[in-house]
């Protein structure tokens, strides 16, 4: 119960820390420490599984990804135009609206979350093993399975042939 | 044990934070680590859900999206590499040829 609201806490603030930083550096890593707490909320929910792909693909590869990229191009800070200490919500032009179009999404959410009454409380399952999360992805889910190795596959093509320097003739 | 609805209010809080992120931030790598945000947002739900009906289901479209996400990861990275080496900017504001 207690742990529900630690990790809550740790990954609403961490993410909040993540878009108000300036250096891209520190958004990437304390983007890490929010998908560390997710994690932890994973296992509350019974989700061994998505737990631990959450700290292996997602804080092992996709933010080492994301940090390589940030050293590589070695463009640490915003270059912004407007004045730096002005709040978000009175700047000029689409940030403005921007920012009280988030404003508007946490007010309805919450809204129609609160609207929707006493939602049940979960039922005494046991915890969703890895072995029948498996058997599920290779009978019921096999196509789409199959479909995301191509996907990969154009991705990895794709990120080749972008991010390739061009020879010139 | 939490009710649902707690775990519904987090991920919603989330992706607006994400959501936020994408529209006040002027950096192309910040933009995509938002995107990430709303994401995992979007897991959050489907394994509390998963969990609530309890069935795997929930947990395998999390794996689905998490494969989705590495993906956009990768091209979205070289997409951004290749627009740093013409303009030398993360700026997006810097990026509009297009733009009518």
């Amino acid at each position: 119960m207690i742990s529900f609201y630690m990790f809550a806490f740790i990954a609403v603030v961490a993410s909040l820390l993540v878009i108000a930083q300036r250096n891209p550096i520190y958004s990437v890593l304390l983007l890490i420490a929010s998908f560390g707490a997710l994690s932890a909320l994973y296992v509350l929910l019974d989700a061994p599984f998505v737990a631990v792909i959450q700290i292996i693909v997602y804080a092992g590869a996709i933010m080492v990804l994301f940090l390589f990229v940030v050293m590589l191009l070695n463009a640490p800070h915003e270059d912004t135009e407007y004045d730096e200490r002005v709040h978000p919500l009175l700047r000029p032009g689409p940030m403005r609206f921007g920012a009280g179009l988030a404003v508007a999404l946490v007010v309805e959410l919450w809204w129609a979350l609160g609207r929707g009454g006493e939602s049940g409380s979960f039922a005494g399952g046991s915890v969703t093993s890895v072995a029948a999360i498996g058997r599920s992805l290779f009978t019921d889910y096999a196509f789409p399975f199959e479909v995301t190795s191509i996907l990969i596959l154009v991705a990895m093509v794709g990120a080749v042939l972008l991010a390739r320097r061009e020879e010139p003739r | 044990m939490v009710p649902l609805s707690h775990y519904l209010l987090l991920s919603a809080m989330l992706f607006s934070i994400g959501t936020a992120g994408v529209f006040v931030r002027r950096n192309l790598i910040t933009i995509l680590l938002s995107i990430e945000i709303m994401l995992n947002a979007v897991n959050l739900t489907f394994v509390a859900f998963g969990r609530a009906l309890g069935s795997a289901d929930g947990q395998i479209i999390v794996f689905f999206v998490m494969t989705v996400a590495a993906a956009e990861a990768a091209v979205g990275l070289a997409i951004i590499i290749s627009l740093f080496r013409h303009r030398e900017s993360l700026n997006p504001e810097s990026f509009t040829a297009l733009k009518w």
